[in-house]
């Protein structure tokens, strides 16, 4: 067996993390075990992912492996190729993040009731899980991988599950997490029935009529949708992602929801048949939809774990765009645009790893140190713990898309790849593209706002709470996580020709065609079409930025010796502001609530108690609770009081039925 | 190439020196159509003088970020105003924004004047900066639409092609440029804070947008602010007047062309101030929720610029 460096560092990974999962059983009798010995295993677990993930693309090729496990006709097949090389990479540095900052934040638990050894053995297989998945190259395995992952984090979700609110949590995520894997199952059913195998291979071989192949592409995209959390399959996301530990909240909206995008592009690129124009449509379509919908519930929100999790259904919408975009391009031939587009999708792929891993980590530090989720309730946190405090604004700034920060190369990219809708020589589809723009522009200004509300509530201005003026610097460990994703943030957002550089070989392996211009003109520039359609230089802006602001500062600093003198902050002449008179973050979103009202179900009541004190309530729900889930609920509730029937209790009417099912399988054996 | 970088720079820093000239312009043809004398034209320089040289005090409250915010507010502003094409295309400061970069970067200015309202801790800033993003986040995609429609006609997104473009293209008038040139005048009301979004002259608190925001500073940092802010003026309505009026901006590098570039585009922008006083001496401030139907109006005319792009114009 000659195997590769990179998929043998793979394949450490995988170990490292079944390791830190084993040595979390001696956790109970041991707690000091997860955070001197189960954290640092996954984080190294990281480590190995990310250099197997960068040497396969810095290399190229790609490496298969078969192990003898599984089923006796059906073997493991392992394979690590570009596409898996940048999630692997993904993985690798989210986790890398978590395992510098876990070991510091898990003492908070150590004195907690809640079982250690759930926690740390679930977080070494959830690991597991993800990793296996995006190394899988059969469909047997790529199941047995996305389910334990699923479990897996299952049961992180449930982690506090004393809270009642915890529990129904998980067992949403679990109910949808398995409707979703029946999907890709059933999708993978289709793929290897024309493939006449389940390994990727075969599949890639089999050649699809248009009307199975688009059967496959619905069942994958339900299936993996429903995990990527899109409009309208979102409902378990914002419930399950907050009540996780924040180190899992991080890996479950930084990593896991990205497996769903590498499971998706796997299927739909890869291993189906020829692209149809309309898949396109719909991604653009559910893309929008996602993005729009999240971005407008994540402004709504005081929660501020809830908050980030909307925001997840946002971003993956972004993404989604960007793939509709690939695969609109695709189907009308023009491959370089779909190139750039999928490296669009990709590179926000990437980023929405950093910056929300970022944030998840950020809310997690406050909760540590501040007891606190709720926006209403914080305030001034700057102050009282300046380096969260910094990473955190460049959490918000990346996911604002604001330039030079990563989350803006994304954005811009796709909105290149956008603006070249006129190449396309029908007029409908030329005229959707433009609205999808559309909303993804109008989703950039409501994130903007979004984060303006969570940073200017929670870090500036003044602590609303007494536990929240109380609140004091993390741990070093803590910091270190936080600003080695933050430090990304900001090279990615400063060097993104290298970046694409280094995703583009994904593209040239999906579909044939890298986008070689983009870093054609050198590292200073990139230009994703040419230099005169678009060029934009990342690394100058921040030169020049820094320039002028820098001599402004030493020419003010010069001149004036006085330093500025500190007074009061400006009252109209009545009473000191106190605190409470601050705006909050429910009156912040108030004129975007007004102006959206219609997408959002607002209760709103003012009453006035025994006391004679005014009380303001509001309750903001998701229609689509009403439209959609509670008459699935409730039409799969009747079905099964009907089906309930058959539950007699008698044994032969038991044996009957087996007996006829029976008959009616060989029937459909013999007819085939 | 270093002569392009050279005069780069020139119009940057002309950018930066003759902001506070469109502003004192305008202010003076508002006063004298309201029969007022009204302050020199000069006036704003003589303030921003005054400002810079007075002491500057910081509440207690305020975190480091409230000191920091002025200055990349001013730079972020001025950068974007730097990659307008003000006298004279092809310059290298084109290539390195285009014009998503240009909106970035303004949005990034705006970023930081919202969470510096927020900063202190008193209720008018957070209801600055409410207003502000509200105000943003739907003139923001509207702006994009405009420019989009320019770009997708140019097949470019850089503001020098867009112009080009237009110069070789002659006069053809063309439906989407309408649309978008409508789209294009709304934003700028409401982003630059001018009447009928937000007064620039009122410090009544609860109609204030922009002003809520800046309440708390004082000195250089009120000065920066308020410098960035007649930036941002000039960069609409170069925008404006350059990207649907390009006439007159310098194709070369001569003595000759860059001098008319400057003339034609200082006349334009004169003009355009006068059409700007006149509308805000007749027109009246809307209550802050007529702002978005206001907006929205900017955003479908954005939206069917870009329609009537792709419709009827594409492939004929």
């Amino acid at each position: 067996m000659s195997a590769s460096p990179a998929l043998l560092l793979a394949f450490l990974a995988v170990m490292l993390g079944l390791a830190s999962s084993a040595v979390s059983l001696f956790a109970d009798r041991q707690p000091r075990v997860l955070r001197l010995m189960a954290m640092p295993l996954v984080g190294l677990s990281g480590l190995a992912a990310l250099t197997a993930g960068l040497l396969v693309l810095i290399q190229g090729g790609s490496f298969a492996l078969t192990l003898p496990l599984g089923l006796p006709w059906l073997p493991w097949h392992l394979r690590l190729d570009a596409l898996s090389g940048v999630f692997l990479a993904v993985i690798g540095l989210v986790t890398m993040a978590v395992g510098l900052y876990g070991p510091a934040y898990l003492r908070g638990f150590e004195q907690g009731r809640d079982s250690l050894v759930a926690l740390g053995g679930f977080t070494g297989l959830f690991l597991v899980g993800m990793l296996l998945v995006v190394l899988a190259d059969d469909a047997f395995l790529f199941m047995v991988a996305w389910e334990l992952m699923s479990l897996a984090s299952y049961f992180l979700v449930a982690f506090q599950h004393e809270q009642p609110a915890n529990r129904r949590a998980a067992f949403l995520y679990l109910l949808m997490a398995h409707i979703g894997g029946l999907a890709i199952l059933l999708g993978f059913g289709v793929l290897a029935a024309f493939g006449g195998g389940f390994d990727f291979d075969a599949m890639r071989a089999a050649t699809l009529s248009p009307g199975w192949a688009s059967v496959a592409f619905a069942l994958a995209f339900l299936g993996f949708g429903m995990k990527a959390g899109l409009v309208p399959m979102h409902a378990w996301l914002p419930e399950a992602h907050p009540v996780a530990p924040s180190h899992i909240s991080a890996l479950m909206s930084g990593v896991m929801l990205k497996v769903a995008v590498y499971g998706f592009i796997r299927v739909v690129l890869d291993l189906n048949g020829e692209v149809q124009w309309f898949w396109g449509l719909v991604l653009l379509a559910v893309g929008s939809v996602s993005a729009l919908m999240g971005v407008l519930f994540a402004l709504m929100q005081t929660d501020l774990k809830r908050l980030l999790a909307y925001s997840s259904v946002e971003n993956l919408g972004i993404i989604f765009i960007a793939l509709g975009l690939a695969l609109l391009f695709q189907a009308k031939d023009h491959v370089m645009l779909a190139a750039l587009a999928l490296v669009a999708a990709l590179y926000h792929v990437i980023n929405h790893a950093l910056f929300k891993g970022l944030l998840f980590l950020g809310a997690g530090a406050i909760l540590h140190s501040a007891h606190e989720r709720d926006l209403e309730q914080m305030g001034g946190l700057l102050r009282r713990m300046p380096w969260t405090g910094y990473f955190f604004l460049i959490g918000c700034l990346s996911i604002s898309a604001l330039p030079p920060f990563n989350g803006f190369v994304s954005e811009w990219l796709t909105f290149q790849a956008a603006l070249q809708a006129w190449q396309l020589d029908s007029g409908v589809l030329r005229s959707l593209i433009p609205i999808a723009s559309a909303v993804l522009a109008l989703t950039g200004a409501l994130v903007a706002a979004t984060f303006v509300k969570v940073y200017g509530v929670a870090f500036l201005g003044q602590a609303r709470s007494r536990h929240v003026r109380r609140a004091r610097a993390v741990p070093f460990g803590m910091r270190l996580g936080q600003g080695f994703l933050a430090v990304l943030c900001v090279l990615l957002g400063v060097l993104p020709t290298q970046v694409v550089h280094l995703i583009e070989p994904v593209s040239a392996q999906l579909l044939g065609t890298g986008i070689p211009q983009a870093s054609a003109n050198g590292w200073l520039w990139l230009t994703p079409i040419s230099s005169d359609t678009a060029s934009y230089s990342a690394p100058l802006s921040v030169f020049a930025l820094t320039l002028i602001a820098g001599v402004a500062i030493w020419w003010f600093k010069r001149r004036t010796a006085r330093r500025a003198k500190r007074c009061d902050p400006w009252d109209c002449g009545f009473a000191a502001p106190t605190p409470r008179m601050q705006y909050t973050a429910t009156a912040f979103a108030q004129p975007v609530r007004r102006v959206f009202g219609l997408l959002f179900e607002i209760e709103e009541a003012r009453t006035t108690g025994e006391d004679g004190l005014q009380r303001y309530r509001l309750r903001i729900a998701d229609r689509l609770w009403g439209w959609l889930y509670t008459p699935v609920a409730r039409g799969v509730e009747s079905a099964a009081r009907r089906v309930v029937r058959l539950q007699s209790g008698n044994v032969r009417v038991y044996l009957g039925w087996t007996l006829a099912t029976l008959l009616v399988l060989l029937w459909i054996i013999s007819g085939a | 190439m270093l002569s392009a970088w050279l005069i780069a720079l020139l119009q940057a820093l002309l950018c930066a020196a003759l902001a506070p000239l469109l502003v004192g312009w305008v202010r003076k043809v508002k006063a004298r159509l309201q029969n007022r004398r009204g302050a020199p034209v000069l006036q704003p320089y003589s303030d921003l003088r005054k400002l810079l040289y007075k002491e500057t005090r910081v509440a207690h409250t305020a975190s480091p970020l409230f000191r920091i915010a002025p200055y990349i507010v001013f730079v972020a502003t001025w950068l974007a105003a730097a990659t307008v094409p003000l006298i004279a295309l092809d310059l290298p400061t084109a290539q390195i924004a285009d014009i998503i970069v240009l909106v970035g970067l303004l949005a990034l200015a705006r970023f930081f004047l919202a969470l510096a309202g927020m900063d202190v801790g008193t209720a008018f800033g957070g209801m600055g900066a409410s207003r502000e993003m509200m105000v943003s986040a739907l003139a923001e995609p509207a702006l994009l639409l405009a420019v989009f429609t320019l770009a997708m006609t140019a097949h470019s997104t850089s503001l020098a092609s867009v112009m080009q473009h237009h110069l070789t293209d002659g006069f053809l008038l063309r439906p989407s440029y309408l649309f978008a040139f409508g789209a294009l005048i709304l934003v700028a009301l409401a982003e630059c804070g001018r009447i009928p979004v937000d007064n620039p002259a009122t410090h009544l608190e609860l109609t204030m947008i922009h002003e809520a925001m800046i309440l708390e500073y004082t000195g250089r940092h009120l000065a920066l602010m308020e410098w960035a802010s007649q930036l941002k003026l000039l960069l609409y309505g170069v925008l404006v007047v350059n990207a649907f009026f390009p006439w007159g901006v310098a194709q070369d590098f001569g003595p000759l062309a860059l001098g008319l570039g400057l003339v034609s585009v200082a006349l334009k922008l004169g003009v355009l101030a006068v059409v700007l006083a006149v509308g805000e001496t007749v027109l009246a401030k809307m209550r802050l929720f007529r702002v978005p139907a206001f907006l929205n109006l900017a955003l479908l005319l954005g939206l069917l610029g870009l329609l009537s792009h792709v419709i009827l114009e594409v492939g004929t």
